[in-house]
């Protein structure tokens, strides 16, 4: 047998489970693994990031540091909002990894997914004037769904046919979804009026994502940017899992993923679940794009994706590809970038730590048994085959 | 050299896997380790070549306390293990295998002394009559061979005591024999060798000493010279057990599976099956008998629908289904024990609920449009486990937790627990206890009294004596015999297999 992927052929190859697979999208997620793992990885995170701000800054400047950390997401309404605001998209988009993931399917274009998602919610957000916002913002947001739907579907199609590896197809696509960008922002129509540079007409009004905390009774409350996609994102998690866990499709979905040999024993079609899966994984990311473009931006430039689809790779590894870890692990992320916006601004470290402990947190997520060692966690652990052999 | 493990007991949570085990092993002889799966035999060596440590008990050579902190102590001490799963690198050639791990070097650097190595392979191979050929690369090798270099891996290492752990479970008959003439020919050498297996024939020819585990605990011993088959199935389980399947002679009515001149490709796209016809009737049970490798895994695949035919037909109940889905088999009332029930057969990361409705989860009563009834599912499962007797703790554990006779003992459930007008089975009970062989093949019989059709595939010429009103031999992919069951004997079916006659 030979390893790695094949890239043409008649049959899609039907592989066995990788063995990154249970631990990625394990099926029992049990407490020790969902929360306590993480929040010591996190920990070990900002313990290992400290050292760096010891070398770059010296040792008295962690405390300040990590206090405006804290302070900048989690303390008072205006930290709350933009930690939530920064966790909306990498909610969805970890949905789209996550789906992908429990489906046995690597998912690396969840960027160039936002990318044609936002970029066709905009379009629709600044066509159909007059259009009541009732109507306009769904229309704006299905525009985005079907946008990264077609880019999913694509890769999907090719891995179920030919059998073309989603993971080299995926990054291909993201490449060809940040040219399509750049070209699209400059046709007439579509280009800002007056504008020379590769950026779109706004969003109408009517399209933009109506902000949700104006009614608290504080100073400022109308300025607080958390807008009504957090909804859409929790109502998303809420739906992935339903249909991963309480459908029949959801249950092909994880028997593909999991043995697509047993899968086809038991009368699946592992292509047709290919496509739909990646095809509902693109359509995820393609929301999160334009969640982005309706809700935060207005428009679109190039690049405003901002690699959130890659960081969404990272948050579902860290929530176990679960919904309920995705949105935890997104609001994570969220408060990490948040609060790295303040302390940036209060202290002198700046905000690439959060890049460095956000690749940390990630280390140690994916060597659970480094964790585990260290804090001498018991019980959970994967029992694996102390030998394997190869020939059966 | 002389071995023993004395009073040894290991615990894992909520099981004792290990209750007080004294077993000795001294150069020059066999001692068979009987047990079924799950009766502590794997625990017990894996504590023997230092992998888990003893909670209580010792380990003694020559009569002196042995400390093992891992396999590499063990090996130092002169213990050798062959597992049941090889570990071999496949694109590497026999020789970089044997010596992975002692490369023999020289100089400052450690340059690998890689033909010296050599010799001493061929020497061992020539010494002890194994036929490898060092420069041969590992997956280009049958299975037999590569048990073989595991062999000569074990004996570059100087290890006096071999562990066989299930070694026969992937070899064919003939290779058995070639295999056993191998291991004779380590006892005449003077090793010690402990020979795991639930095979209670191969015990009887090979052992000179048998010692039977059961629940973790050495139930007894036996000579191989006065105890019967029956005794032994008896000690491992703990009851006796009917090793001749009781069955009334067979009803054949109408005809409900026909194949008909088919044409099946393997991988490699040789003709695995080659022009076969025949057919099934209501009430009896064919058997297809013949040495693993001979097209039965295609003939079957392409019957189930997991896999097309080049050529010809099937039909079952007169609807012609060549081309047809896994679906349309189980809308026909079509029960398929798979032959490989890790690959096909089970998800096993899936809890046992979701296996027993892994082919009928898309109806009624287990869904609702896409809307799964995980409720009902559940119903279902714990009935099943109640009437099939599945030993698990519950039906929300995973089908990986459960042991091999178990596991097939939940795909049988899932196939024979509805209605089923034909029934395709292959390789029903390998690698499975004594117990669950003899339940499955009562259940198998009990279909067959209900009216089922029932195909039989097996490389094991017992079973399909126990259990097939007729029996058809497959060879280099075509039918070459048919004999009814009441006249078959194993040597007719022998010679048949190896392809005399044709």
């Amino acid at each position: 047998m030979t390893e790695g992927p094949e890239l043409v052929g008649g049959e899609p190859e039907i592989r066995e489970q990788p063995p990154w697979l249970e631990r990625v999208a394990p099926r029992d997620v049990d407490w020790r693994s969902l929360a306590l793992i993480p929040s010591l990885a996190v920990l070990s995170a900002l313990v290992v990031g400290a050292i760096f701000i010891v070398f770059t800054e010296g040792f008295d400047a962690i405390l300040p540091a990590y206090r405006a950390l804290f302070t900048g997401a989690f303390v008072g309404w205006s930290s709350i909002s933009e930690t939530l605001l920064v966790a909306t998209p990498l909610i969805l988009a970890g949905l789209a990894v996550a789906l992908g993931f429990r489906a046995g399917l690597f998912n690396i274009g969840a960027e160039g997914q936002m990318t044609i998602g936002g970029l066709v919610a905009v379009i629709a957000g600044f066509s159909f004037e007059g259009l009541p916002a009732i109507l306009h913002i769904p229309v704006a947001l299905l525009a985005g769904f079907l946008g990264g739907a077609l880019w999913g579907f694509i890769p999907g199609l090719l891995r179920a046919k030919t059998g073309a590896h989603e993971v080299i197809t995926t990054i291909m696509l993201n490449f060809i979804a940040f040219r399509t960008l750049d070209y699209v922002l400059k046709l007439p129509g579509i280009q800002a009026e007056g504008r020379f540079d590769p950026i779109s007409q706004p969003v109408l009004p009517t399209a933009r994502l109506p902000r949700i905390l104006g009614w608290l009774p504080v100073d400022g409350a109308g300025g607080l940017r958390l807008h009504v996609g957090l909804l859409v994102a929790l109502a998303m998690a809420w739906a992935v899992h339903w249909l991963l866990f309480k459908t029949t499709w959801g249950f092909e979905f994880r028997a593909v993923g999991a043995n697509p040999h047993a899968a086809k024993y038991g009368g699946m079609s592992v292509v047709v679940a290919i496509v739909l899966v990646m095809t509902l994984s693109g359509a995820l990311a393609g929301m999160a794009g334009g969640n982005e473009t309706l809700g935060v931006l207005g428009r679109a430039s190039p690049g405003f994706t901002a690699a959130i689809g890659f960081d969404a790779i990272a948050l579902a590894l860290l929530g176990r590809s679960h919904p309920g870890g995705v949105v935890l692990s997104a609001i994570l992320f969220g408060a990490l970038r948040a609060g790295g916006r303040t302390m940036q601004v209060q202290s002198e470290v700046g905000i690439d730590l959060i890049v460095i402990i956000q690749a940390l947190i990630i280390i140690f997520i994916a060597a659970p048994e480094l964790v585990r060692a260290i804090y001498r966690v018991r019980g959970g652990k994967e029992t694996g085959q102390l030998t394997r052999g190869w020939s059966t | 050299m002389r071995l023993e493990l004395k009073n040894v007991t290991k615990r894992f949570p909520g099981v004792v896997a290990n209750d007080s085990v004294d077993l000795t092993v001294s150069s020059g002889e066999i001692v068979g380790l009987l047990g079924e799966n799950g009766a502590g035999k794997t625990t017990l060596m894996n504590i023997l070549y230092g992998l888990y440590e003893a909670d209580e008990g010792e380990v003694l050579i020559d009569g002196k306390q042995a400390k093992f902190a891992g396999p590499g102590d063990a090996i130092a001490a002169g213990i050798g293990m062959v597992h049941q799963h090889f570990m071999l690198v496949p694109v590497f050639d026999v020789t970089e295998n044997v010596v992975l791990g002692v490369e023999p070097t020289r100089g400052p650097f450690g340059h690998i002394d890689i033909d010296e190595a050599r010799d001493e392979v061929r020497e061992i191979s020539s010494k002890y009559r194994l036929a490898v050929d060092p420069d041969a690369i590992v997956e280009d090798l049958p299975v037999g061979v590569q048990q073989r270099i595991e062999i000569i891996k074990v004996l570059f290492r100087e290890a006096e005591i071999i562990v066989f752990d299930e070694p026969t479970s992937v070899l064919t008959p003939q290779e058995v024999e070639d295999f056993f003439g191998i291991v004779r020919g380590l006892k005449e050498a003077g090793k010690g060798i402990i020979f795991i297996t639930h095979k209670l024939g191969e015990m009887l020819e090979i052992a000179d000493r048998i010692a039977v585990l059961r629940r973790g605990k050495i139930v007894g011993e036996a000579k191989p010279g006065t105890a019967t088959k029956e005794d032994l199935a008896e000690m491992m389980v703990g009851r006796p057990v009917d090793l001749v399947v009781d069955k009334a002679p067979a009803q054949p009515k109408e005809v409900v599976l026909s194949v008909k001149d088919l044409v099946v490709q393997d991988e490699r796209l040789h003709n695995a099956v080659n022009d076969v016809s025949f057919e099934v009737r209501s009430g009896e049970i064919v058997g297809i008998a013949g040495v693993q490798g001979n097209g039965q895994t295609e003939l079957v695949e392409a019957i189930t629908g997991l896999i097309l035919p080049l050529a010809g037909s099937v039909t079952i109940g007169g609807e012609d289904i060549t081309l047809a889905s896994p679906r349309r088999l189980h809308q026909l009332e079509v029960a398929h024990v798979p032959e490989d029930r890790q690959r096909d057969g089970l998800v096993l990361s899936f809890d046992l609920v979701e296996n027993l409705v892994l082919d009928s989860y898309y109806a009624k009563p287990y869904s609702r449009g896409i809307v799964m009834d995980w409720g009902e599912a559940r119903r279902h499962a714990d009935e099943l486990i109640q009437q099939y007797d599945i030993r698990t703790p519950s039906a929300q554990l995973t089908a990986s937790s459960l042991s091999g006779g178990n596991q097939q003992k939940l795909i049988v459930a899932r196939e024979f627990a509805r209605d089923t007008k034909l029934i395709i089975a292959s390789q029903p009970t390998r690698g499975i206890d004594v117990g669950s062989i003899e339940y499955i093949h009562q259940r198998i019989v009990e279909e067959r009294d209900d009216g089922a059709a029932v195909l039989i595939v097996s490389s094991e010429l017992d079973e399909i004596l126990a259990l097939a009103d007729r029996v058809l031999v497959m060879y280099r992919g075509k039918i070459v015999a048919e004999v009814p069951g009441s006249e078959a004997t194993a040597a007719d079916l022998g010679l048949f297999m190896a392809g005399a006659g044709v």
